[in-house]
């Protein structure tokens, strides 16, 4: 005879409890090796658990309607004598339960009726005895909050440290944060969680809710509240950093093309009253581009990539202070001069604070100007729910060694240059896909079409 | 790509569309049949699922006698729902254990297809945190209750009101959510969707996000 654990399975990643909705056996019944013998619910789905193994149900600890974690013994199963003692885990395959890292491992003196020696707990590592004192929420919460659970007392079944037991050990403060954080990843925040909070609420903790450390304050400190605006941006800012993995890549452009259109033009454009500026033939040259490189013109949504169908700039304003971004919608259907405008536009309503709301939305990229000031280059943050934004460094006269298209001779000439750095969502844009899109983006601004 | 049968059903009533799913499940899990998608209509019908509560259904057996709407208990998950005339119901009956062993991803890749087949029609559809089914800014376009029988092998699906007379929902409160409306294509769209383009709709986004490829019978 053996007894075998029914464990509440694993039913998916994110899944931490399920309900017991119904026993399709009762206490006594035969039951058959994956046969069917409860159901339960998790959100909108329901689910029928087979047993592990064939026998005859002996007793049911979890009643309906009562909701457990996941890894709890909901039932005992007794096999006939001999059939199979290191059944649990084989026995499971086929279940849903089968990827259950609770299932795993059984714990190994849980039953009043012993396994064979070679199967007690005596050779399990300290790793696998932790996995079985506790469940994947334990863990997490273990995790989250740096705490060895070998170091928490279980109450729950054979010792298992139980969710109860972590949050009152920590509410004890026994779990006093060690002075180095146990987790290298800046996602752990000062901020504490909120005891009770499940798994799916640290999700949306990290997501949904942006918390700033707080500071000691000083004698001669003086202490303001953030208004609306800088609370937005600190909380879009810390946003975007956490969410997208940022890399940043950088090229050198020459504007000698473009200072030839804008001298060939000046009077034209002056006796129009159109506003063609640097920023103009960046982004008119950008619009163009993005066309090309869908990836830089995305956002990664879930476990999909969304490839916009507009490209919408979005053109950062220095308000001094703060920042704002409106956009210039469908940027590649607009011509130099059309751009130049816009953006002129939309810039002195931004300062003016007459920008409708449709105008600071719906940005598929993002072109910043730090150069404007003097920067040599920036590390621009991606606005989420885009994969790109390029900054723009100051354009300056520099020396530079080029080649006498005459003589072909190598000489010194004093161009205007500046540098564009792209910084870009390492999730879905590649190093390369970077690169050829800077490249092209080169191209385009250093042989400026006379007719854009 | 793992073949899907499309199978277009018509109108079914709901008792029957129970007895086929149970059919299938069984042939698919003996391998008998591929992942099958079951395209119909149900006549009036209110169902309860097992996380039901009897007084979301507002209309009494009287009120439920003069409309000619049916009461059923069933198997799936989730709260009331209303089905009838002009909603596509979609019973995908899939066996999950090769690729996607996850029940929330499989709820998420329902919604996912949903928000497609709405994006396909310009609708602007979301996910609701903590509200399973899909919304668009006016209410719920489409609700979702799945089972999922031993070995991994889903039935039941999604309900998407594409014409439905909305009027039947106010015999019940959807899915036990009480503030909140619910919608259709044609609400959405302020014009007449046939169901045959719906269905097309539903049926590429399925092969989408499911990564299936549709068996033309």
């Amino acid at each position: 005879m053996a007894r075998i654990e029914v464990p509440m399975p694993q039913m998916g990643e994110s899944i931490a409890e399920g309900t017991v909705s119904q026993w399709m056996k009762q206490v006594g019944d035969a039951v058959e090796r994956d046969e069917p013998i409860l159901e339960i619910s998790t959100d909108k789905v329901d689910a029928e658990i087979p047993a592990p193994s064939s026998g005859t149900l002996v007793e049911i600890v979890v009643p309906e309607g009562e909701t457990v974690e996941v890894g709890t013994i909901v039932a005992y199963i007794e096999t006939e004598a001999g059939a199979a003692v290191a059944a649990p885990a084989a026995a499971a395959a086929d279940a849903p339960a089968a990827e259950a890292p609770a299932a795993r491992t059984a714990p190994p003196v849980a039953a009043p009726v012993v396994e064979t020696p070679a199967a007690s707990g005596g050779d399990q590592s300290a790793e696998e005895r932790l996995r079985t004192r506790s469940t994947p929420v334990v863990r997490k919460i273990a995790e989250e909050h740096g705490i060895d659970i070998v170091s928490v007392s279980g109450s729950g079944h054979a010792g298992r440290v139980t969710k109860q037991d972590i949050l009152d050990f920590i509410e004890s403060g026994a779990s006093a944060p060690p002075a180095v954080p146990a987790a290298p990843a800046p996602a752990a925040p000062a901020a504490p969680v909120a005891p009770s909070a499940a798994p799916s609420d640290l999700w949306k903790q990290f997501y949904g809710e942006v918390k700033h450390p707080e500071y000691p304050v000083r004698a001669a400190d003086r202490v303001e509240g953030m208004d609306r605006m800088r609370r937005l941006t600190a909380e879009h800012m810390v946003l975007a950093k956490r969410v997208t993995p940022h890399v940043h890549s950088f090229i050198e452009i020459d504007f000698s093309s473009i200072d030839r259109i804008r001298a060939a033009n000046k009077a034209r454009w002056a006796a129009q009253g159109a506003r063609v500026s640097y920023t103009a033939f960046v982004a008119w040259a950008v619009s163009r581009v993005l066309r090309e490189f869908p990836m830089v013109n995305s956002a990664v949504s879930g476990n999909n990539v969304i490839f916009r169908g507009n490209v919408n700039l979005g053109m950062a304003v220095d308000l001094n202070p703060g920042l704002i971004v409106p956009v210039v919608h469908d940027a590649d259907h607009l011509g130099l001069i059309g751009v130049g405008n816009k953006i002129v536009d939309v810039a002195t309503r931004a300062r003016d604070k007459k920008l409708m709301p449709d105008e600071i939305q719906g940005a598929t990229f993002t072109i910043t100007n730090p150069g404007v000031l003097g920067t040599l280059v920036g590390l621009p943050v991606i606005p989420k729910g885009t994969s790109a934004i390029l900054g723009t460094g100051a354009i300056e006269k520099k020396v530079v060694v080029v080649t006498d298209p005459e003589t072909g001779a190598d000489v010194m000439a004093i161009r205007k240059r500046s540098l564009f750095s792209l910084g870009y969502d390492h999730r879905i844009v590649d190093g390369a896909d970077a690169a050829r899109f800077l490249a092209a983006l080169k191209v385009m601004l250093e042989d400026f079409p006379e007719d854009a | 790509m793992r073949p899907l049968d499309v199978r277009r059903l018509g109108v079914v009533s709901y008792a029957d569309g129970l007895d086929l799913q149970a059919e299938l499940v069984v042939a698919r899990r003996a391998g008998d049949i591929p992942d099958t998608l079951l395209l119909l209509e149900h006549p009036h019908v209110i169902t309860l699922g097992s996380g039901s509560r009897h007084e979301h259904v507002l209309a009494d057996a009287d009120e439920r006698a003069a409309r000619g709407i049916e009461l059923f208990e069933t198997g799936r998950g989730g709260d009331v729902t209303y089905h009838g005339p002009g909603q596509l119901v979609a019973y995908p009956v899939l066996d999950l254990k090769p690729d996607r062993k996850d029940l929330h991803r499989y709820l998420r890749d329902l919604e996912s297809m949903l928000i497609r087949v709405a994006g396909a029609f310009t609708i602007d559809a979301l996910r609701s945190e903590g509200l399973t089914g899909v919304w668009t800014d006016v209410g719920k376009l489409a609700a979702i209750g799945v089972r999922v029988s031993s070995g991994w092998i889903t039935s039941h699906g999604v309900a998407l009101n594409v014409s439905t007379d909305l009027d039947y929902f106010q015999t019940i409160v959807p899915c036990g959510i009480a503030d909140r409306e619910v919608t259709s294509l044609e609400r959405e769209l302020g014009r007449s969707v046939p169901m045959d383009e719906a269905s097309e709709a539903l049926v590429e986004a399925f092969c989408g996000v499911f990564e299936r490829e549709a068996i033309v019978a």
